[in-house]
């Protein structure tokens, strides 16, 4: 299977396998006019199977959603045929709009037009915060 | 952006001390802070009602010397035009040098204070926090024990929607050795993000129990809760968990001498009124503890030195 080299954009490599999909929604990829190619399923010596996602577009990759749907992911910048930038994630400290409190009584529930705002409370088991209302939301990637 | 208290571990530690001990001057000298807040005014901004809290809050405030503004229901305030809490607030605080909101939506006052211009004190938000009160509790076991740390408190009742009590648990988790017993029906018992946040993250040891009879013998406080109706989607509950705990004579027979007993009130029937004689009784000087801390309290976010 071949996928044509891009020239300028960005290559988000390492994603779990099939969670690409997840990952296109989430960054509002299907907005986008330039090429778009997701790859399923690739081979990988360190995770077994990986997605890959290839954008043929300098564009602002929002690092705290993607971070928050996996932080293992890489995001390789390719100018002009070559990657010019590898960058590794981190679990956001923070998100803001991102995900929504679930809790009933919260007013972010019942104010919609309030940002929701998380913070992460426990690295470890990826548990975020409402700032409002302090209910706990796992991470559920 | 000004100072705000919408959870109690806003204030550290050192805070609460410096707050307890203005309070205990207040008490000492209220001559002293009559006139401390002259030209100053509270907005108290009650969007469910409340007896204690916001007429606290006023006492404090005409003792200082400042004025009061506000409203004590959502129905007569723009809220019944659909008017959002931030914009509410945002309003008040082009009036009022100082507010003190409740509100039944968990989470409103971090909301208001994301647009005030003056300080915000959470005076309640739905079942989530209400750090006026957890000071009230501290000044108070202060001033019956001398200490905020050693000792064995017993929290009875409503632990999940109890908001003093999460409060209370997590400021108290910041003193020394203080042993936690948790006294609640299943149901009810306390959130597990309290128990994760305020004692196991910092390794403190606690016990759940459904039966308080077995536990009050070791207890130096008792701080017993009420079953709260507005609380619940489903009366059916209500009804079946409201008379879960009775605190009568006979069974404050095997507590020990020295016992406080704490309620944030408003009580319905979890302690029953031959109690009130008793010595252990310590819910009345509560209340009065109340307005002190809360006179402490304006005076720190004002930034007033007496």
């Amino acid at each position: 299977m071949n996928i044509d080299s891009i020239q300028n954009g960005i290559v988000l490599d390492h994603i779990q396998a099939g969670k690409s999909m997840d990952i296109y929604k989430y960054l509002h990829l299907d907005e986008l006019d330039c090429s778009v190619a997701i790859i399923k399923n690739v081979r990988s010596g360190r995770m077994g199977k990986k997605d890959i996602i290839k954008i043929d577009s300098p564009m602002e990759v929002d690092f705290d959603v993607l971070g928050y749907i996996d932080s293992n992911i890489t995001v390789n910048v390719i100018r002009n045929g070559k990657r010019v930038e590898k960058k590794h994630l981190e679990l956001p400290k923070k998100l803001v709009n991102v995900i929504h409190c679930k809790n009933p009584r919260c007013i972010t529930v019942s104010e919609s037009q309030l940002d929701a705002i998380f913070v992460l409370s426990d690295a470890e088991k990826h548990t975020y915060r409402c700032a409002y209302c302090d209910t706990a939301i796992d991470k559920k990637f | 952006m000004p100072r705000n208290i919408i959870d109690v571990t806003d204030l550290t530690v050192e805070e609460i001390d410096q707050l307890i001990a203005t309070a205990e001057d207040i008490i000492a000298n209220p001559v002293k802070y009559q006139d401390a807040c002259a030209h100053k005014q509270l907005a108290t901004l009650f969007f469910e009602p409340s007896t204690r809290t916001r007429l606290s809050f006023e006492s404090a405030m005409l003792a200082l010397g400042g004025s009061v503004l506000g409203f004590s229901s959502a129905n007569s305030s723009s809220t019944a035009k659909g008017e959002t809490v931030g914009d509410t607030v945002h309003t008040v605080s082009c009036y009022a040098d100082i507010i003190a909101m409740r509100h039944p939506k968990e989470g409103a006052p971090f909301a208001a204070s994301q647009v005030s211009e003056v300080p915000i004190i959470n005076a309640g938000d739905g079942g989530h926090n209400h750090p006026t009160q957890t000071l009230t509790d501290l000044l108070t076991i202060h001033r019956e024990k001398g200490r905020l740390d050693n000792f064995t408190i017993g929290f009875c009742g409503d632990l999940k929607f109890g908001r003093t009590v999460h409060s209370l648990v997590n400021a108290l988790s910041r003193y020394e050795n203080i042993n936690f017993v948790l006294i609640s029906p299943l149901e009810l018992k306390l959130p597990r993000y309290v128990k994760e946040e305020a004692l196991k993250k910092k390794g403190i040891p606690y016990t759940q129990t459904t039966d308080l009879e077995s536990v009050i013998p070791q207890l130096d406080i008792l701080y017993m809760t009420r079953v709260q109706k507005e609380r619940f989607f489903n009366e059916e509950d209500y009804l079946r968990l409201k008379d879960s705990y009775i605190l009568t004579p006979e069974k404050l027979e095997s507590a020990k001498a020295d016992l406080s007993i704490l309620h944030p009130l408003p009580r319905v029937n979890e302690i029953s009124v031959a109690v009130d004689k008793d010595p252990r009784a310590t819910y009345w000087k509560q209340v009065k503890n109340g307005k002190y801390i809360r006179m402490a309290l304006i005076l720190k976010l004002l930034g007033i030195e007496v």
